[in-house]
């Protein structure tokens, strides 16, 4: 019965698309309209074909496909996003990447932009959450995963979101919010799948057979409900048109700025920093063979990090509209951050202490710390660039930028690729890693790579900050804008390469994860989850 | 009194107190006496149901 619900919701949704796509006011809300057509179609295709199957969910197996499955999404994605990363910091170094003339600006930087960053925050970012929450909760609760199949309604609705987005983005949809891009259907559709993911996670803590909820759960859930509500209060618009994809926000002057980088701040605090986080406080453990440094010290950081992330968001909006108490309590609170989030530092760190023996010969563990590093030096750094008199010269240059990557690619991307690392031998119950050699090389590329990104976005944000308050004896500005264009040029040239270096590393994890389950050998099997074939 | 106003007075004053406290008595609660034997118990959940979930009922043993 519930089958044939399913079908006749499938099929409506199908032919609703079609109709809309057909009646579409622009190019964005047709492109998607057929998007989820194609979409409903096929999901009524496999359904159809799976009519009155009875799916298994036995108790005493954890869920674990669908890990599988995020494992395998999270490294694509990854790869994809980083792709379309050093496309863009080329186009910035030679503007004729454009391909303005051939493409008619389908693929101008102002439309790859947030493709990109939405590509590594929400689809490479999203999915690593999504798979390691799934992961974690399971094991620290001891229980399936709660909900049947809704675990993968998340997994695929997350895709779907992922790809209507990025159709949207180089067709000219957009709202215009920083990391925020997705028009008003897409935003109603992330809410859906954000809620079901918030089902089966308390779900399954709810039915949990550990007497205590773990630190990593404890984040991962403050990620989960703190980025629904910034999604749902920034996101707050009327639709122009039921067939458009324009809507006009609700907010409007500085008080829109403010909602905007209150969500902006707090999507990196707790999507980029407490759920990744969570990743940190399961792995970085697991790995070392040792039990967090300090439990005390993860609930303190825990609550701290929580009770004084929220209020940062203004220090992006010094010297602005915005009032200047507010920038002021902006600035506070992010320099107050420092603490929790060096003490998370040094309470991942620390974990390895007596097993420090473990950095010469495990690459893996190498990168978690060289992440925990990377961690610790972007919440120095940004605190650092709130402070009024520093945002003076940071803000607007690539600085920002430089800051933006050195935690994304260092702190997130690293932990991520740990992870992946971590997990890949145990979901398809292989022996050992296909080449840990290969996992060195991911590594050297990747913080080499790093490394010449965050430096060379330094000079050039220093530079052209400095060339923009410079004023000659009469007072007059010395530099136009183009001069500071043309200076950055080589810092442009060497970020590009940087990101070319990282992206190879990636490249390199994808084919030691294929291989690792192509080719090595399987373990005992334990129960039916564990018995995936070796090709 | 306009809602701005009330909400505002609201929030310097019993919120702040209240989140204030209850900061700090997270510090309190967790290095209270006797948590320690807790503490190091979920900190070493993790190695415990690494392939399977945990047999119902009587959760002491594990594989």
């Amino acid at each position: 019965m519930w089958d044939y619900v399913k079908l006749i919701v499938l099929g409506t949704i199908a032919v609703l698309a079609a109709i809309a796509a057909n009646f579409a006011h622009d190019l964005p809300y047709m492109v998607n309209a057929i998007v989820v057509m194609i979409a409903a179609s096929l999901t009524f295709l496999w359904e159809i074909r799976h009519v009155g199957e009875v799916r298994l969910h036995p108790a005493n197996e954890y869920m674990d496909g669908v890990v599988r499955a995020g494992v395998i999404a999270t490294t694509f994605w990854g790869v994809v996003g980083f792709l379309v990363g050093v496309v863009i910091a080329f186009q910035l170094a030679f503007p004729s990447l454009n391909l303005g003339n051939i493409t008619d600006g389908v693929l101008n930087f102002g439309r790859l932009r947030p493709l990109h960053t939405s590509a590594v925050i929400f689809a490479f970012g999203g999915n690593a959450l999504i798979m390691s929450s799934f992961y974690i909760v399971q094991r620290t609760s001891g229980v399936r995963l709660w909900g049947g199949n809704l675990g993968w309604f998340v997994f695929w609705g997350w895709q779907l979101m992922i790809v209507l987005a990025a159709t949207s983005y180089i067709t000219g949809g957009t709202q215009g919010k920083e990391y925020a891009e997705t028009v008003w259907y897409i935003d109603i559709w992330i809410t859906i799948v954000w809620v079901a993911f918030l089902l089966v996670f308390m779900g399954t803590l709810w039915k949990r057979r550990e007497p205590h909820i773990y630190v990593a759960n404890w984040f991962l859930l403050s990620m989960i409900i703190t980025v629904a509500m910034l999604h749902l209060v920034n996101n707050m618009a009327i639709p122009v048109s039921i067939l458009s994809s324009q809507s006009v926000p609700v907010f409007s002057g500085v008080q829109d700025a403010m909602t905007q980088w209150w969500y902006g701040h707090n999507a990196v605090g707790f999507f980029l920093t407490a759920g990744f986080l969570g990743m940190m406080y399961y792995f970085v453990p697991k790995q070392a063979e040792r039990p967090v440094y300090s439990y005390k010290l993860s609930i303190i950081h825990f609550w701290a990090l929580i009770f004084l992330y929220i209020w940062a968001g203004p220090h992006h909006l010094h010297y602005t509209a915005l009032p200047e108490w507010a920038g002021t309590l902006g600035m506070v609170f992010s320099i107050i951050l420092w603490m929790p989030s060096w003490g998370g530092m040094i309470n991942g760190l620390m974990t390895l202490s007596g097993a420090w023996d473990k950095l010469r010969t495990d690459p893996i563990i190498r990168m978690m710390v060289v992440s925990i590093g990377f961690y610790g030096m972007s919440t120095f750094e940004g605190p650092m660039m709130s402070i009024k008199a520093v945002n003076s010269l940071s803000h607007y240059t690539d600085w920002t930028i430089g800051h933006v990557h050195s935690g994304a690619l260092g702190w997130n991307g690293m932990i991520t690729f740990g992870a992946l690392y971590f997990l890949t031998p145990r979901l398809w119950n292989r022996e050992s890693l296909y080449s840990l050699k290969l996992v060195s090389w991911h590594f050297w590329l990747a913080t080499i790579g790093i490394v010449l990104y965050a430096s060379s976005m330094w000079v050039t944000g220093i530079m052209e900050g400095l060339m923009w308050r410079e004023v000659d004896a009469n007072g007059f500005l010395v530099n136009a804008f183009a001069d500071t264009v043309a200076a950055k040029f080589p810092m442009y040239v060497v970020r590009g390469l940087g990101g070319g270096m990282f992206l190879t590393g990636a490249l390199i994890m994808a084919f030691n994860l294929w291989m690792t389950v192509r080719a090595q050998p399987a373990r005992a099997v334990i129960n039916a989850n564990n018995a995936v074939p070796a090709e | 009194m306009e809602l701005y106003s009330l909400l505002r007075e609201f929030a310097d004053s019993w919120v702040l107190l209240f989140l204030t406290l209850f900061f700090l008595g997270v510090f309190v609660w967790a290095w209270r006496p006797g948590s320690r034997k807790t503490h190091d118990d979920i900190a070493n959940s993790i190695f415990r149901h690494d392939q399977k979930p945990a047999a119902p009922a009587p959760q002491t043993e594990e594989a």
